[in-house]
């Protein structure tokens, strides 16, 4: 185990699988000379050359698309978008084409594709460098999404996603590229499978799931409604949206007959108005209370950084929708 | 104008284009007959352009196109049983009814598709390009499109990226003249489609489209510098689809005298007459060339009609590719049962079963009339073709303004 921050995590899961795997290569804009917009790609170059980590022109759709033809050509293409909000531009390469083209041919052709790109707010980037863009891209059959929280999650995941044969979004969170944390070695553990939540905490209380950045959130709110308010919360971190280890967290909901859910996103249709209706429909008798949802605020994320962190779950949040759904059982 | 190869080339690429003929037009009329649903775009016209490019093509080449690509399957060597079953939605279909008539797709045959997006498909050739380059191949892949795609995006940014990182790839715009309804002077500020790459640094030509023999030549040139010297560029063959934009067109943009004027040069006539004036081929092999593709797109909508339609079970199939599933890939809203990926299709519940038999049941039955309310775009378009639809009494007279064209 190595003590590594998140970016270091995530160039270490790409420079492992390249020297794994020739059909592996890294493309977008700024990932070579520059090192990378965040210095995710950092080094890449220096090891594998300008044949595997290329610099591209800045046009997202034709990248994620020469993506799309090169995978459907045989190759493990790692794309990196610079930002969340750039990938609406390539949206037509990843929802028509991406994610439909193995089940409109058949399964004649395969995508195995990871496209990374990085989100979320806290850093002034104002209106258009600040989306959380999780519901969009979960919402289409075809893709895969993964949304580490940890560095050993972002490593593990990143790895797995290289090697699957499905398109996977791979989001990444600004504020969690500093972060550090214990991670795996090359070889020391078999990568995470998608589809497997991880239970931060446990509790009987109030299960609480948070994803990305509100991982640390819920944990934090945990902590303050343990000791402030003896609620003993349990955290769910489902690192990837789909597939969705929904038994880890129905398993729980059954067990504490509440649940909060916590992201960064926008609240209509958000990954929360998701999940509180898969629990709502596999749970149903469970629930003590309504489903309670911590979301961004829903406007476009303002750049003053009064207004910014205003339009951002903090734990004050998370603790009462928490409370919220406990209200008369405590 | 380029002399004539051998005649067994003549006559290969005469019965091709002679073959893809008779399957657009009986492609069309069984969507008359409602065999075929959604969205039909013929190439009728085009087969010069079509065949003289896969004429020179290597087998390790790869061909991408647009929706109108039935001929270019063909073209390619797809058995025509296979897209008609496409276009009847069959599971004997290239895709087996996944995809239908825009989406065809040949994996063997290294036709890599059929894509309903304009343009969509040229970032897509230069990633399979890419991936040739990448592995030390020496195959090329061949882009073709229509007018209208050499204004999206996808076009600069494409033509850049082939040209900045030089891919193995070759760009064939087929000029129709027409994007949907819209002229190229009406649609495009440079109307000389050749020139619009120079910028990005991408050479361009002109050519007679209708001319296989003409397309042959450029297109191998072409084809050549791409796999020698790593230097795309891009042709534009002056084609023309004397049908509408789809069977769903009533042709308001262009004169009938027009359509006339293009068929006057027709590229199946027009070789036919010059291989037999020039001796290459006799009547009798022209005549034998007819008969052969009339027996061959009989025996496809014969082969398309046999073909079951697909398992309600298999909704789901490869919509992911999963090892070991783990964690829910997918929700069906009308069972409470997580679908965890191809490996559970089997067991799809009863209950959502019934409930997918309900729902399919309003696809009526394959040889019946289209349900109630639904009107046939077949019977609006193609006013110009003068084919009589061939449908029965039951079939609803259709409402030409509920009907809404894509692009």
């Amino acid at each position: 185990m190595t003590t590594l921050r998140m970016r270091e995590a995530l160039r270490d899961a790409m420079a492992e699988e390249m020297r794994r795997d020739e059909a592996v290569f890294v493309m977008g804009e700024d990932v070579g000379v520059f090192q990378g917009a965040f210095k995710v790609t950092e080094g890449l170059l220096e090891e594998f050359g300008e044949r595997r980590v290329r610099d591209t022109p800045i046009s997202e759709n034709t990248i994620v698309g020469a993506g799309v033809g090169a995978a459907i050509g045989g190759l493990r293409p790692v794309v990196e978008l610079m930002t969340v909000n750039f990938a609406l531009l390539a949206l037509d390469q990843i929802v028509n084409h991406a994610a439909a083209i193995p089940y409109m041919f058949n399964g004649q052709a395969r995508v195995p594709l990871v496209v990374r790109m990085p989100g979320g707010g806290g850093h002034q980037l104002g209106p258009t460098h600040s989306h959380s863009l999780e519901a969009l891209f979960l919402q289409v059959p075809g893709l895969l999404v993964a949304c580490p929280s940890t560095p050993a999650d972002g490593k593990a995941l990143l790895k797995a996603a290289i090697r699957d044969d499905n398109p996977v979004i791979f989001i990444e969170h600004e504020s969690l590229y500093g972060t550090r944390g214990e991670v795996a070695d090359d070889g020391e553990a078999e990568p995470l499978s998608f589809g497997e939540a991880a239970v931060r905490r446990e509790g009987g209380d109030v299960t609480i799931v948070g994803l990305l950045k509100m991982a640390h959130v819920a944990e934090d709110a945990a902590r303050a409604l343990a000791h402030e308010h003896g609620v003993e919360a349990e955290v769910i971190d489902p690192r990837t949206l789909r597939p969705l280890d929904l038994d880890t967290i129905l398993a729980s909901v059954r067990k504490t007959n509440r649940a909060v859910i916590v992201e960064e996103g926008w609240p209509h249709g958000g990954v929360g108005a998701n999940l509180a209706t898969l629990i709502t429909e596999q749970a149903f008798d469970h629930l003590d209370a309504p489903v309670q949802r911590v979301t961004g605020a829903d406007v476009h994320m303002p750049y003053a950084k009064r207004l910014e962190q205003a339009a951002i779950p903090h734990e004050e949040h998370v603790v009462r929708a928490a409370l919220a759904a406990l209200e008369g059982s405590i | 104008m380029p002399d004539l190869p051998d005649a067994g080339t003549c006559y290969e690429l005469l019965a091709r284009m002679t073959l893809i003929r008779r399957f657009e037009e009986e492609a069309g009329r069984q969507y008359q007959r409602a065999k075929a649903g959604g969205f039909l775009h013929l190439a009728i016209g085009e087969e010069a352009t079509i065949v003289g490019t896969t004429s020179v093509m290597r087998d390790e080449d790869y061909l991408i196109g647009t929706y109108r690509t039935h001929g270019h399957a063909i073209a390619r060597g797809t058995d025509p049983e296979r897209v008609m079953s496409e276009l009847f939605g069959r599971v004997g279909g290239t895709s087996g009814g996944r995809g239908g008539s825009m989406h065809i797709f040949d994996r063997e045959k290294r036709f890599m598709g059929g894509y309903g997006i304009v343009g969509g498909n040229l970032p897509i050739a230069a990633g399979l390009a890419l991936s040739s380059e990448y592995k030390g191949e020496d195959a090329v892949t061949v882009c073709m499109f229509g007018d209208g795609a050499s204004n999206t995006g996808n076009f600069g940014e494409t033509m850049n990226l082939a040209a900045l990182w030089r891919l193995p790839v070759f760009f064939l715009v087929e000029n129709n003249l027409y994007g949907m309804g819209t002229s190229v002077e009406r649609h495009s500020a440079q109307t000389d489609l050749s020139k619009k790459a120079e910028g990005y640094g991408i050479p361009g030509e002109r050519i007679d489209g209708m001319d296989v023999v003409a397309v042959r030549e450029a297109v191998a040139e072409g084809i050549r510098e791409a796999r020698e010297e790593r230097r795309p560029t891009l042709l534009e063959a002056f084609t023309y689809r004397y049908r509408g934009h789809s069977a769903a067109d009533p042709e308001v943009y262009r004169e009938r005298e027009e359509v006339e004027e293009w068929r006057r040069k027709d590229p199946i006539e027009a070789f036919a007459r010059r291989c037999v004036e020039a001796g290459v081929l006799g009547e009798r092999e022209v005549e034998e060339v007819r008969e052969k593709a009339e027996q061959r797109v009989t025996a496809a909508v014969a082969a398309a009609d046999e073909s079951p339609e697909p398992a309600l079970d298999s909704l789901y199939e490869n919509l992911y590719v999963v090892e070991e599933a783990g964690g829910w890939y997918a929700v069906d809203e009308r069972s409470p049962e997580p679908h965890r990926g191809e490996r559970e299709e089997e067991e799809m519940p009863e209950a959502a079963r019934e409930l997918a038999e309900a729902g399919a049941a309003y696809g009526g039955q394959p040889d019946g009339p289209r349900p109630e309310g639904r009107p046939n775009p077949a019977r609006q378009g193609d006013a110009q073709e003068g084919v009589e639809p061939e449908v029965s009494g039951e079939v609803e007279e259709p409402d030409v303004a509920e009907e809404v064209e894509e692009r």
